[in-house]
């Protein structure tokens, strides 16, 4: 267990380098960086001194290396737009992406788990069909269609929730839905043919061999197999729901991360840009290594490897 | 002395690729309290689908489709799925061929084995569980019972499995045990102990077992009755003995004089000359007569009604029956 | 002496059971009968998006890039199919001209991703090592970054000409392919006819090309059918957001932008082009999904 968890957190380091390394490069070494970080009305001399600041003359390994280190101390630069340090920035919007994006995976996981295993047990059931269907509607189309058409419906036709906008709990469900619905379906198509495949194991008929209640075989024997490599899925998932949130909070005028990604780059602001995208890849890098660690601590196998 | 479990007429559907076939046809046997009889055929002639009709666990393609399961003289056929439930791992209980997929890989054996008196003595607690699985466990002789409670399925040997397979299925000391090749993905020695411990257990407990084999050793030092399978039907049974000693049908004549020539174990029935025939696509006659040396026009075009012989304790589907007898 | 019971046939003594195998088998056939009614529907639609889409200086009945303010905002009727937009354009010819904007970018684009996915994967497969890790931690950097996020950026960074806007989808896509080829490749290599290449002294250039490639293409045309969907989706977020075609160049994502302000009076500018990439999308999904279980029958039963 010990070495497995190290070998993982390893794993993650060298990911979050690389990742660090890859935005490094699309910041610094895509035009001159001058133009990037400083508004577009500053003087050549503005960016001259800015340049010297930032040790453009440098090597770039010497410039990615004191790059990493201003980010081990928390400095990812100063957002001009709001004239604050960038990571500030970022960190005052990460509560309205996290609940955003954290209540559509939970719609995600119980529309799309209950689901698939519903559809599982009776294959070709009414129930199937329905799921089939809310799959394949839930992958076809970007999820701020689906929020476009729900803000007709229920919004401007139905005015039963207001158009956008951040507060209550009423204001959460047209992008939290549509934002879910995606993951909803990938969830459901997978543990669907999981528990199609672990249903028809040896050990789910030895549980049913030994007169456990058919409820029990199903909820216990089959799903606690069948959900592992769901909830790598769902790790996944959050990634791809951190991308859809940029497209939803602009749908929705939601005040988080994606917005502010989206408004930054209209802005030129990029430190900000670059706060926003290292703080999200850490934090999907962080959600999947908690995942895989919970996947250790479930599976027995992987725990005493 | 009468029956504990007699199957009359069970024929068993399954859906193929090549349409649907009668996987199990018009068989009928019946199993004594506290005796062993085996099932015996080549791959393919319908033991496991017979064993599997009996506990009602067909796969989806499978389908019952007429017959009857006599169980201490109620039909298993017509009981609800909850009352199912509670007759399997309780009155019947079942080992299958491999270990090593047949224990849930997420639990601990005591989760596993606990299971059963959970759920059919109604032990809630993991805790008045504990004694009895350590009890179950040392009769199926899983040293140091209580170190191995919190162990995984994958922290054991293939024997060790199947003993805790067996120990769970007779926990609550069913009146049948199923022993759908108990050793055939095991290493020689461990089939030798696994088979011992099953003579144990019955001699101590009194159950009846049906125990499913290739292995004709295994069957005459093991069991009282042989049924002998052959594309989906019995063609032979009666006592052990008497059948080894003079068979009444080819197929079994077939089957044991090549038996001699083999030495120690064998995971596979003996050779006779040419194939099975794919009960998609079945002969009009007797099944066995495209291999059989006694074959005429009548085996050839008419499936031979069943033939007592030898008194009222055998059966023989056989034509020439008495000739083969000899 | 006869024994009892008939040999003949079997007797079938419980009536309900035989009526429930033939309502199953029913079932399972109605279900075939639905699959393959699924697939047609998907290549007929498929057809139609694709054929007016080469077609659309044919089959479009307007300019989709002819403005004329007298007749804005008009809804759905026998002139305008589809309704006009806020300048008066026509909503189908800007939907088909769309098409064709959209569909040629995920061409180009999933060419691009599969190409360079399926290179990565067949070296790192093959190859083993070193090599096959360095490609894999690339990989997992392209899947810890979210793709949206990922192409947002580098477009804001390298603005949204055609070519980069192929690019960037084919950066944040690449990695899939990679993946699943690596393992193909993997397990294709201990193969007997690849050792047997290797033994005859075939360069690894030779065994990858002439030995490996055929036999991963099944596995790559279905993965490039099901990428073609989410392509086009990350497109049309681009566009929607701003990132992706300009206008006045019609794409689905940037109409449905453009309808956005107009949902109350006008909901069709947004709908319509909505329409056309969830049927374009959904008949991609479903055909790859049948390409999947026609040549993977191990893993039929998944929708």
């Amino acid at each position: 267990m010990l070495r497995y968890l190290t070998l993982r957190i390893a794993q993650s380091i060298v990911t979050v380098l690389l990742v660090t390394m890859i935005i490094f490069v699309i910041i610094r070494l895509i035009g001159d960086p001058t133009h990037l970080m400083l508004p577009p009305e500053a003087t050549e001399a503005d960016r001259e001194l800015l340049r010297q600041q930032m040790g453009l003359s440098d090597p770039v390994a010497v410039q990615y290396w004191r790059y990493l280190l201003q980010l081990l101390h928390g400095d990812m630069g100063m957002s001009y737009r709001f004239s604050l340090p960038a990571l500030d920035v970022v960190l005052g919007r990460i509560g309205p992406t996290l609940l955003l994006t954290c209540t559509s995976l939970a719609i995600g996981i119980l529309v799309g788990v209950p689901l698939g295993v519903a559809s599982a047990v009776r294959p070709d059931g009414w129930i199937d069909f329905v799921a089939k269907a809310i799959a394949l509607f839930g992958q076809a189309a970007p999820p701020f269609f689906f929020g476009l058409i729900f803000v007709l419906v229920f919004a401007v036709q139905l005015r039963w929730l207001p158009t956008s906008g951040y507060g209550g709990p009423q204001y959460l469900i047209m992008p939290a839905i549509a934002l879910g619905w995606y993951s909803a379906a990938g969830l459901m198509r997978l543990t669907r043919s999981n528990m199609m495949e672990v249903l028809t194991s040896e050990y789910v008929r030895m549980a049913r061999i030994k007169g456990v209640p058919e409820r029990v075989v199903v909820y216990k024997h089959a799903l606690k197999n069948a959900a592992l490599p769901v909830l790598t899925f769902a790790s996944l998932q959050f990634g791809i729901l951190m991308g859809g949130a940029v497209s939803i909070e602009s749908v929705f005028a939601w005040p988080g991360m994606g917005k502010l990604i989206l408004d930054s780059i209209a802005n030129l602001d990029y430190a900000v840009v670059q706060a926003a995208v290292t703080v999200s890849a850490l934090m999907f890098t962080a959600i999947n290594l908690a995942v895989d660690l919970l996947y250790a601590y479930i599976d027995p196998r992987i725990r005493y490897a | 002395m009468s029956d504990l479990l007699r199957v009359e007429n069970l024929t068993t559907w399954l859906a193929t690729e090549s349409g649907i076939i009668t996987a199990v046809d018009d068989v009928s046997f019946s199993v004594r309290p506290g005796r062993a009889l085996a099932l015996v055929g080549e791959s393919g002639s319908g033991k496991s689908m017979t064993c599997s009709s009996i506990m009602r666990l067909l796969p989806a393609s499978g389908h019952i489709a007429g017959g009857r399961v006599l169980f201490e003289g109620e039909d298993l056929l017509a009981k609800s799925p909850a009352e199912m439930e509670a007759i399997r791992g309780r009155k019947i209980g079942m080992i299958v061929q491999d270990p090593m997929t047949s224990l849930n890989p997420l639990f601990d054996v005591e989760d596993q084995v606990g299971e059963v008196f959970r759920y059919h003595l109604g032990d809630r607690s993991r805790r008045a569980r504990r004694p009895k699985v350590l009890d179950v466990l040392s009769r199926v002789q899983i040293p140091a019972a209580e170190k191995r409670l919190g162990s995984y399925p994958h922290e054991f040997s293939g024997g060790m499995r199947q003993r805790v397979a067996i120990a769970l299925n007779i926990a609550c000391a069913p009146k049948l045990l199923i022993a759908d090749e108990p050793t055939t993905a095991l290493d020689v020695t461990v089939q030798q102990q696994i088979l011992a411990l099953l003579r144990d257990l019955q001699r101590e407990t009194g159950m009846a077992i049906i125990l499913v084999t290739h292995d004709l050793h295994t069957v005459q030092r093991f069991c009282d009755e042989v049924a002998i399978m052959y594309a989906g039907r019995i063609v032979e049974q009666g006592p052990v003995a008497e059948i080894f000693a003079r068979p009444a049908h080819p197929y079994t004549e077939g089957l044991l004089r090549a038996l001699p020539q083999l030495g120690g174990q064998e995971d596979r029935l003996p050779l006779i000359p040419g194939q099975p025939p794919s009960l998609a696509s079945l002969p009009a006659g007797c099944r066995f007569a495209p291999r059989c040396r006694r074959a005429t026009d009548l085996c050839r075009t008419e499936y031979p009604d069943w033939m007592a012989t030898a008194g009222e304790t055998r059966r023989s589907a056989c034509w020439y029956a008495d000739e083969v007898l000899g | 002496m006869r024994d009892a019971p008939s040999p003949d046939r079997p007797v079938l003594q419980r009536t309900g059971a035989k009526d429930r195998t033939l309502a199953a088998s029913a079932s399972e056939r109605s279900s075939r009968w639905l699959a393959s009614l699924q697939i047609w529907v998907a290549i007929i639609l498929l057809a139609i998006v694709f054929g007016s889409a080469l077609l659309a200086a044919f089959v479009t009945p307007y300019d989709p890039n002819e403005i004329g303010l007298d007749k804005a905002l008009q809804a759905p009727s026998v002139q305008h199919w589809f309704g006009t937009d806020q300048l008066g354009r026509d909503v189908l010819s800007r939907v088909i001209w769309g098409g064709q904007v959209s569909l040629f970018l995920a061409a180009c684009a999933v060419a691009l991703a599969g190409a360079f996915g399926t290179l990565l994967g067949l070296v790192a497969g093959y190859f083993g090592g070193a090599v096959d890790r360095a490609v894999m931690w690339i990989a997992d950097v392209q899947f810890s970054l979210p793709a949206v996020i990922l192409a947002l950026v580098l477009v804001g960074a390298v603005g949204p000409s055609f070519t980069n806007i192929v690019v960037v989808l084919s950066l944040a896509n690449w990695a899939r392919f990679a993946r699943v080829i690596r393992s193909e490749a993997l397990s294709l290599k201990s193969r007997d006819f690849v050792l047997l290449a290797k033994l005859g002294g075939a360069s690894p250039l030779r065994i990858i090309a002439y030995h490996i490639l055929p036999n991963v293409l099944g596995t790559f045309i279905v993965l490039a059918t099901l990428d073609v969907g989410l392509i086009i989706i990350l497109e049309a977020t681009l566009s929607f957001l701003g990132l992706g075609v300009q206008p006045p160049d019609p794409s689905w994502g940037t109409m449905i932008a453009d309808g956005r302000g107009y949902l109350e009076r006008a909901w069709w500018i947004s709908v319509f082009p909505g329409l056309a990439l969830m049927a374009t999308v959904l008949s991609g999904n479903l055909l790859g999904d049948a390409l999947r279980d026609r040549l993977n029958p191990s893993q039929r039963r998944r929708w």
